[in-house]
C-alpha cells in the first residue's frame, strides 16, 4: 500500500525534564513545535502529549524520527530486565573488576555495581589464544546448562562473552546457535557482533549493556509504534542513535547498546546542520541545562565521534558515538564559599528538585540561575511559580562572607561559574586537538544563550550562534539527521610495512557493507557521502591520533608526511627518528536526506517591520561592576536580518539571550542570531 | 596589594588551568604507556625562592603531590651553592636523584625556569615515569638491591636543553646507559614539549591580569590554602592518635618494619610523628624524605581532597621523627620500592591514625601495595626477548556509608589495568582466571573490598619472574572493630610443585619453564566497623553472590543462613550473635 507523501515529518525528543517536538511540513516550510513534561516510567505517554499538544495529524504523516533516554536511564539506574552472561571459564568476573580504577583520583572511597550481577554471570570451558586458535574446544552441553540455568532464573536475556572472540568468533557464533534452541525470545547478543576488537572489559560490558536493554527498548518501540498506529499513523518511525544517525524502529533493538548516547548526540546534529547552512561550519557545541552542561567539538559540518566513550565511572559502550563530553555545571550548580574564603561554584547542584532558589520549589542555596536573576539578565516575571524577592537575601548572604553587596555576589558567581566553564570547555578542545579560537560557540540548551558571550570572550572565541530554538535544538536534531553507519577495522601494521592497496581494500569493503545497509532502508535520501580516517601513532604509542583522507588509495609515504603533520600542529613537536603505524580504518557511510527547510523555526507570520517595534522593555542588566540599560526583545518578532548591539537582552519562550556590551548581533535569513564579540568581524 | 576574592578565585582556577593544560599535553603526546595510559606523571609551578608549589595538575599521580616542591627547592639551593650550572631562558635541567627530593629513579623530573622579562619568576617543573632508567633488572624495580647503582643510572640536576636547544651528547650518555632508548626521545620531547606549555600559557596569565596582581594572588592563596586545610584540621578533636603499619620484609633481610605513627593536633597545626619506626634497611623498601612528605600529604588530601595541592595547605602539617629511619634514607640506600611499596604503608599508617579521629570521613586500610609482578624471558615464536608487567589492584577498605570498592587501584596511583587480550597479545602468556578473590575483603559493618585472583602461564620459551608486592605477611588493617583484609599470596608452580617466595610477596628472577604457573591473589580492603552489627541481608547477597561462603557468614559476621537463594534466619542470628559476643 502506497500513499501520496505528504512532507510532514516529526522529530521528538524525550529530554530527562521535557519532551519537545517539531513539524516540518516541507511544503508549505509551516513548523509546529511543542514542549510538554516527559513520563518517565513510560516516555511514549509523553510523546503522544506532545503530538496531541502540537495537534499533529497522525495520519497525514510521512515520518517520525525519535530520540529517546529510555536506554540511557535505564543503564544509570540499573533498572534493566534480568540478563545472565554465559563467558570463558575463569572469567565472569571481568565485569565487576573493572580496569583497576576508582571513581576520583582523591578519596579511597567509591561504589561500583556491575550491569549483570555475578549469579547471572556462568562460565564454561573454552578457550581461544590471541591469535584466534582454539586452546580449548567449546563444551556445547556446558552452554546449553547454563542457558537453562539463566532461563530458571528468571534471565529474558543472555549475552556470549568469549576471550579473543574478535580474533575467532567461532565459539561465540556455536554458542549462540545452541542458546538459540533453547531460549525463548530474539534477545541473544554475542560480543564480537557489536564490537569487535580486543579488551575483554570494553567489549564485555558494552555486549552486557545490549543486551540488558535490549528487551526493554524492544517492548517500548512496540507499545509506541501500537500507540502510533492506533493515532491512525501510517509511515516510519526511524529512532536516533548515538552516532547522530538513525535505524528503523523495528531493528533498532538488535543493536540497542547505539541508543544509550543518543539523547546529547541530536542535539550536536542539530548544531552541525545549521552550522552548515548558515555557512559556520567549525563549531564547539555548548548546551546547557538545569543540571549539567555538553560540549562538543564540530569540524566541517562534522561531529567528532569516537567509539571510546564512557557512559559513567566504569561503565564504557566502545561502539562509534558523537563525541559529547559533560562537563558538570548547570544553571542549578550551588555557590559556596570555601573554607579559604574563597567563592566555588558547584559541583553541587540543586538539581530539578529543588532547583533553584528562583523556582520557588524550596532551594534555599544560591544557583547560578539565581544570579542571572539577580542581575537583570532573567525576567524576574518568568517565574510565574517563583519569587524573584527571595533570591536577594541569599546573595546578600554569600556576599556576606566576601566584603560584597548582594549584586556584588550574583556577578561573582557568573564570573566563577564562566571562568569555570570556559576553563572545561578549553580542556575539552584541546584533548580533541583544537584550539577554540578557530571555532565559533554555538549555543543553545535552556541557559546556553545566557553565557555564551561571556564564555566566548574568555575563550578568544571570535562569534557566537544562537539557533532559532535553543531549547527544543534535539528535536530539531532529529529532523535533520541522516542515515549513518560507521565501521571501524583494525589494522595495526607500520605505515612502511602496509602493502600497496591494503588501506583501499579495507576502505571498499566498508564502504560496500554501509551501502547496502542504506539501500536496505526504505526512507527517501538525497545523496550519499562516504567519510574515511585511519587512526594513527609512532609506534611504540599508545595514544590514537585521527587523520581524515580526502580518498581511499593515499600511498604509504603521503601518509606517513599527513600524520607528521597533524602531529606537528598537536602537540608541536617532530619525531623524524620514529616511524608511525596505522591502527585503525575507518569508514563512515552518509545517506543525506531532503535538506529540510528550517527557515520558519520562529513562525514568519510574527515578524515586526523593524528592529524598535520587537522591544518590549528596557531594564537595567548589570555587567561586570555597572548597570546598564538593556533593551529587551521578544525574539518571535524580530525582523530577519535584525542587528542588535548590545547590552541588549533577546527573550523567547525556550530560552534568553544576552548580548552583553560591545557585542553585536544579526540575524540571518533562517533565522540564527550570529554575535560578533568585541570588535570581531 | 589586597586583592578581592573573587580575583583570587579567578586567578587560582587560571594557574590550575596553566597545570592541567601541562598535564594533558604530556601524556597525550608520550610514548611511554607508564606515562600516556596510567597518568604516572605529574606537572606544576614552584616559587622562584624556595620552590613551593604554587600550583599542580589535578590529574597528576597522587604519589607526586610535592614532591617536587622538594626537588626544586633542592635545585635553587644547588644552583646558590654552585654545585649546579646557573640558568638561562629556554633552559630544561633534567634530574632523578632520589636523595635530592624525589621518588625511585624511574620517576625523571624536567625544571624549566620561567622568566618575566629578564627576571626569574618562578619553575616550572613535570616529572614523568621512565619504563627503563637501566640497572639490574629491566623496569627498575629490584627486589633485592642492596644498594641504588644496582637501581639504574642516577642524574643529578644537570641542563638538557640549553636555551632551548637539546644536548645531543648528555642524551646519547643517558641512551647508553637505559633499556628500549630510541624510543625515549618520544617522551622526553613530550615532557620538555609540556613546560613550554606552560610557559606559553602562564605567559598569557600574567599578560591578562598583570603581574603584580598574579604575584599578590599566589602569595594570597598560600595563605588561603594554609588557612583551608587549619579548618579541616580543626574538625580533628585535640589530641594524639597513634597506629603502627608494617612492611612485610626489605626484600633482603626478612624481617617486618615498623612505621609507627603519632598524629597529634595541637591547636591548628597537625604533627606527624614517625619515631620508633625502623631503622634504613639492607633491601629497596627505603623511602626518602621527599617520598615519605607527600605520602602524607596524599594520604591528607584522600581524607579532604577539596583542599587544593599547593605549599600552602602542607604549611599546617608538620612531619617529625623520620631521622636515621627508613622513611629518610641517605645514599647510597637502595630506594626502588619508596613510591609504589612504602608510601602507600605511610598513607595506611596516616588512616588508621586519623580514622579514630574521623570515622565517617576514614576508611579502613585499602590493599596499599601495587602487586608489581614482572616475567621477562625470550619468546621463540617472534625471536625477540620481552618484558612483561602486571600490575594490579586490591581491595579497598570499608567507610561509614559503604563497603570497600572491589579491585581498585593503588592509593597513590590513578592507572587502569591492562587487559588480559592486551597482554597474550603481547607476550607468550595465557591467563586461566582473573576473578574476584573470594572471601578476601575483610568482615566489618562495612565489609572490606574484594582483591583480585589470577592465574598465568607461560606458553613457551623460558622466562624469570620477579615480584616486588607487599602485604603478604600482614593483612590490609581493619578499624573500629573490623577485621583485616586478607593478606597479598603469591605462589608459582613449577613443574607442578608449588614455590612461595620466601619473603611471600618478593623474589627476584624465578626461573620458569614452558607450562609454570604464576597464582597472584591481592590483599581485601580492612573491614570497618563491628562485623556483628552488619546487616544481614547483606551477608546473604554476599553469599548469594559466591563472594563469601554460608561457613563465612556464620564464623565471620555471625548471620545463619537458610534457603535458595539464602536468606538470613533473624532468630537463629540474633542467638548465634549473642554467643559470638559473649565469647570475646
Amino acid at each position: 500500500m502506497t500513499r501520496t507523501p505528504s512532507g510532514l515529518v516529526v522529530g521528538v525528543d524525550v529530554g530527562g525534564t521535557f519532551t519537545d517536538l517539531v513539524q516540518l511540513d516541507q511544503a508549505s516550510g509551516r513548523v509546529r513545535i511543542a514542549k510538554v513534561p516527559s513520563t518517565p516510567a513510560n516516555q511514549a505517554f509523553g510523546v503522544i502529549d506532545a503530538l496531541n499538544a502540537a495537534e499533529v495529524d497522525l495520519p497525514a504523516l510521512d515520518l517520525i524520527v525519535h530520540g529517546t533516554t529510555t536506554t540511557t536511564n535505564a543503564v544509570l539506574e540499573r533498572k534493566l530486565d534480568r540478563t545472565g552472561l554465559i563467558t570463558t571459564r575463569g572469567f565472569r568476573d571481568v565485569l565487576e573488576l573493572g580496569r583497576r580504577t576508582r571513581p576520583q583520583p582523591y578519596g579511597m572511597t567509591g561504589t561500583f555495581t556491575p550491569v549483570i550481577p555475578r549469579d547471572l554471570r556462568l562460565e564454561v570451558p573454552e578457550r581461544m589464544d590471541a591469535a584466534g586458535a582454539i586452546v580449548i574446544p567449546l563444551d556445547e552441553d556446558a552452554v546449553l546448562a547454563a542457558g537453562r540455568r539463566l532461563l530458571e532464573a528468571g534471565c529474558v536475556s543472555v549475552v556470549v562473552h568469549f576471550l579473543h572472540a574478535y580474533a575467532n568468533p567461532q565459539h561465540e557464533r556455536r554458542a549462540g546457535a545452541l542458546l538459540r534452541t533453547v531460549w525463548p525470545n530474539d534477545h541473544i547478543t554475542l560480543g564480537h557482533a557489536l564490537l569487535s576488537e580486543s579488551r575483554e572489559f570494553e567489549r564485555g560490558v558494552t555486549a552486557a549493556v545490549n543486551a540488558s536493554v535490549q528487551p526493554l527498548l524492544a517492548r517500548y518501540v512496540r507499545r509506541l509504534s501500537g500507540e502510533l498506529s492506533r493515532g491512525g499513523y501510517r509511515g516510519q518511525m526511524l529512532v536516533m542513535t548515538g552516532n547522530g544517525g538513525m535505524v528503523s524502529a523495528d531493528r533498532v533493538a538488535d543493536e540497542a547498546a547505539k541508543t544509550v548516547m543518543s539523547g546529547p548526540a541530536s542535539g550536536v546534529m542539530a548544531a552541525a546542520h545549521i552550522g552548515r547552512r548558515t555557512g559556520v561550519p567549525d563549531l564547539i557545541s555548548y548546551d546547557m541545562g538545569g543540571t549539567s552542561t555538553d560540549v562538543a567539538l564540530i569540524r566541517g559540518a562534522q561531529p567528532q565521534v569516537s567509539n571510546e566513550i564512557e557512559l559513567e565511572y566504569a561503565m564504557p559502550i566502545h561502539v562509534p558515538m558523537v563525541d559529547v563530553r559533560s562537563v558538570g555545571a548547570g544553571g542549578g550548580s550551588i555557590a559556596r564559599v570555601t573554607e579559604a574564603g574563597l567563592l566555588q561554584v558547584g559541583p553541587d547542584s540543586a538539581g530539578a528538585v529543588p532547583g533553584p532558589i528562583c523556582y520557588g520549589r524550596g532551594g534555599t542555596e544560591p544557583t547560578i540561575s539565581d544570579a542571572n536573576l539577580m542581575l537583570g539578565r532573567l525576567d524576574a516575571g518568568r517565574f510565574a511559580g517563583g519569587d524573584g524577592a527571595a533570591v536577594a537575601p541569599a546573595f546578600a548572604r554569600l556576599g556576606a562572607a566576601l566584603g560584597l553587596d548582594a549584586a556584588g555576589a550574583a556577578e561573582a558567581v557568573l564570573r566563577m561559574a564562566n571562568t569555570t566553564m570556559a576553563g572545561a570547555i578549553r580542556m575539552v578542545s584541546l584533548s580533541l586537538g583544537a584550539d577554540p579560537r578557530d571555532f565559533a560557540l554555538f549555543a543553545f540548551g535552556g541557559a546556553g544563550p545566557l553565557h555564551a558571550c561571556e564564555l566566548a570572550r574568555e575563550l578568544g572565541i571570535p562569534r557566537v550562534l544562537i539557533p532559532g530554538r535553543p531549547g527544543i535544538t534535539n528535536a530539531i536534531g532529529c529532523v535533520v539527521a541522516d542515515l549513518r553507519h560507521d565501521f571501524v577495522n583494525t589494522v595495526n601494521t607500520p605505515v612502511a610495512a602496509l602493502a600497496p592497496g591494503r588501506l583501499a581494500q579495507v576502505f571498499a569493503t566498508q564502504a560496500e557493507r554501509g551501502h547496502r545497509l542504506i539501500d536496505a532502508e526504505t526512507v527517501g535520501i538525497r545523496a550519499r557521502r562516504v567519510l574515511h580516517s585511519v587512526d594513527m601513532q609512532f609506534v611504540g604509542q599508545t595514544h590514537l591520533l585521527r587523520v581524515d583522507l580526502d580518498r581511499p588509495d593515499i600511498a604509504p609515504e603521503a601518509l606517513q608526511e599527513l600524520f607528521e603533520q597533524v602531529y606537528w600542529r598537536r602537540f608541536r613537536v617532530r619525531l623524524p627518528e620514529i616511524r608511525a603505524s596505522v591502527v585503525n580504518a575507518n569508514t563512515s557511510v552518509i545517506g543525506t536526506r531532503a535538506e529540510p527547510d528550517l527557515s520558519a523555526l520562529i513562525d514568519p507570520a510574527g515578524r515586526r517591520a523593524d528592529v524598535a517595534s520587537a522591544r518590549t522593555a528596557t531594564r537595567p542588566v548589570r555587567f561586570g561592576t555597572d548597570w546598564c540599560d538593556a533593551a529587551v526583545y521578544w525574539r518571535d518578532h524580530l525582523p530577519l536580518r535584525a542587528a542588535i548591539p548590545g547590552p541588549a537582552v533577546v527573550e523567547q519562550m525556550d530560552t534568553t539571550v544576552l548580548i552583553p556590551p560591545g557585542d553585536r548581533a544579526t540575524g540571518d535569513a533562517d533565522g540564527n542570531l550570529l554575535i560578533a564579540i568585541g570588535g570581531a568581524p | 596589594m589586597s586583592l578581592d576574592p573573587i580575583t583570587l578565585s579567578v586567578i587560582q582556577a587560571g594557574l590550575q588551568q596553566v597545570c592541567d593544560e601541562m598535564d594533558l599535553s604530556f601524556s597525550r603526546a608520550a610514548f611511554s604507556p607508564v606515562i600516556a595510559e596510567a597518568n604516572d606523571r605529574s606537572d606544576g609551578i614552584y616559587d622562584a625562592v624556595d620552590g613551593a608549589l604554587i600550583a599542580q595538575g589535578a590529574g597528576g599521580l597522587p604519589v607526586f603531590v610535592g614532591t617536587m616542591q622538594q626537588s626544586t627547592r633542592t635545585l635553587i639551593r644547588m644552583i646558590a651553592d654552585g654545585a649546579a650550572a646557573a640558568p638561562q631562558p629556554g633552559d630544561v635541567y633534567i634530574v632523578n636523584d632520589p636523595y635530592l627530593g624525589g621518588t625511585h629513579l624511574m620517576d625523571v623530573r624536567f625544571a624549566r625556569p620561567f622568566y618575566r622579562g629578564d627576571r626569574l619568576y618562578c619553575w616550572l617543573s613535570n616529572t614523568g615515569h621512565w619504563p627503563d632508567t637501566g640497572g639490574a633488572v629491566p623496569g627498575g624495580f629490584s627486589a633485592s638491591a642492596t644498594s641504588v647503582e644496582q637501581e639504574g643510572l642516577r642524574l643529578p640536576p644537570v641542563r638538557l636543553f640549553k636555551q632551548g636547544r637539546m644536548d645531543r651528547e648528555l642524551y646519547a650518555v643517558i641512551c647508553s646507559n637505559i633499556r628500549v632508548a630510541d624510543q625515549r626521545i618520544g617522551d622526553v620531547q613530550a615532557q620538555a614539549a609540556a613546560l613550554e606549555v606552560g610557559a606559553e600559557r602562564l605567559g598569557a596569565l600574567m599578560d591578562r591580569y598583570g603581574d603584580d596582581t598574579v604575584t599578590g594572588a599566589i602569595a594570597e592563596l598560600r595563605t588561603r590554602a594554609a588557612q583551608q586545610m587549619r579548618a579541616c584540621i580543626a574538625l580533628i578533636p585535640e589530641g594524639r592518635f597513634a597506629a603502627t603499619a608494617w612492611i612485610d620484609s626489605d626484600g633482603v633481610v626478612d624481617e617486618p618494619l615498623a612505621i609507627r605513627l603519632a598524629v597529634t593536633r595541637d591547636g591548628d597545626a597537625l604533627t606527624f610523628d614517625f619515631t620508633g619506626s625502623a631503622a634504613p634497611c639492607a633491601g629497596p623498601m627505603n623511602s626518602v624524605r621527599a617520598t615519605t612528605l607527600s605520602s602524607v600529604y596524599l594520604a591528607m588530601r584522600h581524607i579532604f581532597p577539596q583542599v587544593p595541592i599547593s605549599a600552602g595547605a602542607f604549611e599546617p602539617l608538620h612531619v617529625t621523627g623520620i631521622e636515621n629511619t627508613f622513611l629518610d634514607a641517605r645514599y647510597p640506600r637502595p630506594v626502588s620500592g619508596c613510591a609504589a611499596e612504602v608510601s602507600q604503608r605511610i598513607a595506611e599508617a596516616v588512616f588508621a591514625a586519623l580514622v579514630q579521629a574521623l570515622p565517617d570521613r576514614v576508611t579502613a586500610a585499602p590493599a596499599g601495595t601495587s602487586g608489581n609482578f614482572a616475567l621477562g624471558g625470550h619468546d621463540p615464536a617472534r625471536g625477540r626477548d620481552f618484558v612483561m608487567y602486571q600490575l594490579s589492584g586490591g581491595g579497598y577498605g570499608g567507610n561509614a556509608d559503604h563497603d570497600g570498592l572491589t579491585n581498585g587501584c593503588s592509593t597513590i596511583g590513578i592507572s587502569k589495568a591492562p587487559p588480559v587480550e592486551i597482554m597474550e597479545q603481547a607476550f607468550p602468556v595465557l591467563y586461566h582466571r582473573y576473578a574476584l578473590r573470594e572471601g578476601s575483603g575483610g568482615a566489618g559493618r562495612h565489609r572490606g573490598g574484594f582483591g583480585l585472583d589470577y592465574e598465568v602461564e607461560l606458553r613457551r620459551g623460558h622466562a624469570r619472574a620477579s615480584f616486588v608486592m607487599d602485604h603478604g605477611r600482614f593483612g590490609p588493617q581493619g578499624v573500629l572493630g573490623g577485621s583485616d583484609g586478607a593478606p597479598n599470596r603469591v605462589t608459582v608452580l613449577r613443574g607442578g610443585v608449588a614455590h612461595v617466595p620466601a619473603h611471600l610477596s618478593k623474589e627476584q628472577d624465578i626461573p620458569l619453564a614452558p607450562g609454570d604457573r604464576v597464582h597472584v591473589q591481592t590483599p581485601g580492603g580492612g573491614g570497618y566497623g563491628d562485623p556483628l552489627t552488619r546487616n544481614p541481608a547483606a551477608v546473604a547477597r554476599d553469599v548469594a553472590l559466591e563472594r563469601y561462603t554460608a561457613d563465612d557468614a556464620a564464623a565471620l559476621f555471625g548471620v545463619v543462613l537458610r534457603g535458595v537463594p539464602p536468606e538470613a534466619d533473624a532468630e537463629a542470628t540474633a542467638a548465634l550473635r549473642a554467643r559470638l559476643r559473649t565469647r570475646d
